[in-house]
């Protein structure tokens, strides 16, 4: 990896850090409506898939999905300005959160059904076989998602065409308040690839350089024709499910703190210093580029107006005249 | 006895008295166990009756209703939780052409004593795949069952008789009713499935509503009552098999009706009440029936557009004084 590729991809996580800390900020605020599922932790995995991707690949995320838009590349500002249900919101305030989708970013949407990015990911891949064009497709999804038939029935279909599609697990250890290790039958759901006939690897999701290799191999394996890839990246759900979810009842803090010290933008950092990659310049350089970048963001977001009402049936759904 | 209980408060104590009654009872679905589901549904129930009645499940839809179709053919009674109505999508095999077929395709020789229980129903910023209401899909399948309580008590009557029906039952939770309050009886008698109820006599019209369109409809019968409109409130309560001698009995007193439905218009429920009487009290009409529905579209998100999609207790209003001809004070 060259010295360019790891300031990038730290960049990327403080990037996705900050701007989901600042919607935290003004979820608390009351000043949003809807459920906001947050990714602080995980950043390593959106960033380190999304840094071995093209331009005009395709996506497709979860619930869990400002990281993935924001590594794609989604301007900030249209990304905040949709959580506020503002007209200027990449979808007119039509989507939220859960609901996000830019084509020109490649991002085929964030969805507010688990596991429905998978089968799309496989038809977006079986497109890109028809269209012979060199592109990816790449469904992120959480460990919850693969106990989900979306999950299983995809793998097949894209390893019996042999799809240009990476799966990549995000298995933060809950769904919900229910636990991976109460609900899904291996530990490693990296392992289930083999059920399937495709490669499926287990990395550390808090190394980016691990997940941005395992999802180099993969890529170069599906745009040479190879197929599909199951990569699950092991990572933890520091926050509640959704902001104002109070965990307490089914996981213990000493978790969570534990957790919190495996934080993948800490560990990058110290590794680029040591390295003599990063120095102090660079980094406040680069912490400036993305506070300046998000405080534009809110501001904009804020400012912009609210979607006139007969929005509300544009575009139309068929119905009798 | 009774005691001021919420909608969900009320829903629980009616799941949790079945369960302390009948061994055979039990609950599955996402967070139900240590984390007592999504909006609490299930408190306490994992340390009373512990993991093996209280199940904690994976995301998988068709396999939590497929399981409680098996078990519920073969001697238990499962409450599977599906937590939104429309996640129930995924589950739609085992509801629709498992649980809903087995007892007339064996024969009788099979029952299918489970419910399906799941929210329904809009709820501010929920948005496009998180606020269906989606029953009448449900009620266009033979085989199936659909409650929706629009109070405390009918939450509590109405899963007492979901639990100990023979047939499945999909019993539907408002998300903007769980935290009202009313006094609630220890002791109730289950609500009886297939039975609505008036909550408000009136002469001048029939208004048959279920679920939050109940209180916004009461909200908008005291508004016109002032302008001279008496309106009669129709609770289904059992969206099916509907009452249908409740509505037309109304009808045939007032002689006009209007149906107010959170669902969807064509081919919705508005539409099949309308036609009940039509073809079953023609004689007594006055005017033209009518429906308000939700707005044919996906909900969206941001608050001003979501505020067009679905009727309240103001829309109500000005639809009644339409079809009175009244402006409004
Ligand atoms: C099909 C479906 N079932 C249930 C839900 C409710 N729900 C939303 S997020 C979630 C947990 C998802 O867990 P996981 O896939 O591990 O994703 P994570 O939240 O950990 O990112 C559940 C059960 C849903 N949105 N869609
Ligand atoms: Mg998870």
């Amino acid at each position: 990896m060259n010295r360019k590729t790891k300031l990038a991809l730290l960049e990327m996580m403080l990037r996705i850090r900050k701007t989901e800390l600042r919607l935290a900020e003004i979820y608390r605020s009351g000043d949003l409506t809807g459920a906001l599922h947050l990714y602080e932790g995980e950043e390593a995995i959106a960033a380190g898939v999304c840094a071995a991707l093209n331009r005009d690949d395709f996506i497709t995320s979860t619930h869990r999905g400002s990281g993935h838009c924001v590594a794609r590349g989604m301007p900030l500002r249209t990304l905040i300005a949709e959580v506020y249900g503002k007209a200027t919101g990449c979808c007119g305030g039509k989507g939220g959160h859960m609901h996000m989708f830019d084509v020109d970013a490649g991002i085929m949407g964030t969805t507010g059904i688990v596991g429905a990015g998978m089968p799309l990911a496989t038809g977006l891949g079986l497109s890109i076989q028809l269209r012979k064009t060199s592109q990816v497709a790449v469904a992120f999804f959480s460990d919850g998602a693969s106990n989900n038939g979306a999950f299983h029935e995809s793998l097949n279909m894209a390893a019996v065409w042999k799809l240009p599609v990476l799966f990549v697990c995000e298995n933060n250890g809950y769904a919900t308040s229910v636990s991976a290790r109460r609900s899904t039958s291996v530990t490693d759901i990296g392992v289930r690839g083999a059920g399937y006939g495709i490669p499926g690897v287990t990395v550390d999701g808090n190394r980016v350089d691990r997940v941005y290799q395992a999802a180099s191999e993969a890529v170069r394996r599906a745009r040479a024709g190879e197929g599909p890839t199951l990569i699950e990246c092991q990572t933890y759900r520091i926050r509640g499910h959704y902001e104002g979810d109070d965990w307490w009842e089914y996981r213990d803090s000493a978790e969570v703190e534990e957790a919190r010290r495996r934080d993948p933008i800490a560990f990058w950092q110290a590794a680029l210093v040591e390295d003599g990659v990063l120095g102090e310049k660079t980094l406040d350089e680069m912490n400036a580029r993305i506070d300046s970048d998000i405080e534009d963001a809110v501001q904009f977001a804020a400012a912009s107006p609210l979607p006139e009402p007969e929005q509300a049936f544009v575009p139309a759904h068929p119905q009798p005249a | 006895m009774t005691r001021s209980l919420t909608y969900v408060e009320a829903l629980r104590e009616g799941m949790r008295q079945e369960m302390e009654r009948d061994e055979t009872v039990f609950v599955m679905g996402e967070g139900v166990g240590l984390r007592g589901s999504a909006f609490k549904q299930t408190a306490g129930f994992y340390d009373q009756f512990g993991p093996e009645r209280v199940r904690d499940t994976a995301i998988s839809e068709l396999a939590i209703a497929g399981a409680a179709v098996g078990a519920a053919i073969s001697g238990m009674r499962p409450i599977a939780d599906l937590m939104w109505i429309d996640f129930t999508t995924l589950a739609c095999d085992q509801i629709c052409n498992q649980a809903a077929k087995l007892h007339y395709v064996s024969n009788g020789q099979i029952k299918v004593p489970a419910v399906f229980r799941a929210t329904t129903g809009h709820l501010r910023g929920q948005a496009a795949q998180h606020c269906g209401s989606w029953y009448a899909f449900y009620c266009n399948i033979p085989g199936l069952k659909v409650v929706l309580p629009s109070c405390p008590s009918d939450a509590k009557g109405l899963i007492l008789s979901a639990i100990r029906d023979d047939g499945p039952v999909i019993y539907l939770e408002h998300k903007m009713l769980l935290n009202v309050r009313e006094e609630v009886a220890e002791d109730l008698a289950p609500t009886p499935l297939g039975v609505a109820a008036i909550r408000r006599e009136g002469a001048d019209l029939t208004l048959v509503a279920s679920g939050l369109m109940v209180p916004e409809s009461l909200k908008a019968a005291r508004e016109v009552e002032a302008e001279g409109v008496s309106v009669e409130v129709v609770d289904l309560r059992t969206l099916m098999p509907y009452d249908s001698e409740c509505i037309l009995r109304s009808f045939r007193k007032t002689g006009r009706l209007l149906v107010v439905d959170e669902g969807f218009r064509y081919c919705g429920l508005g539409s099949e009440i309308i036609s009940l009487v039509i073809e079953r009290a023609m004689d007594y009409m006055d005017d033209s029936p009518r429906q308000l529905t939700a707005r044919h579209t996906t909900v969206p998100f941001s608050p001003p557009l979501e505020d067009c999609v679905f009727p309240n207790s103001r829309t109500i209003a000005a639809e009644i004084r339409d079809m009175f001809g009244l402006v409004k004070l």
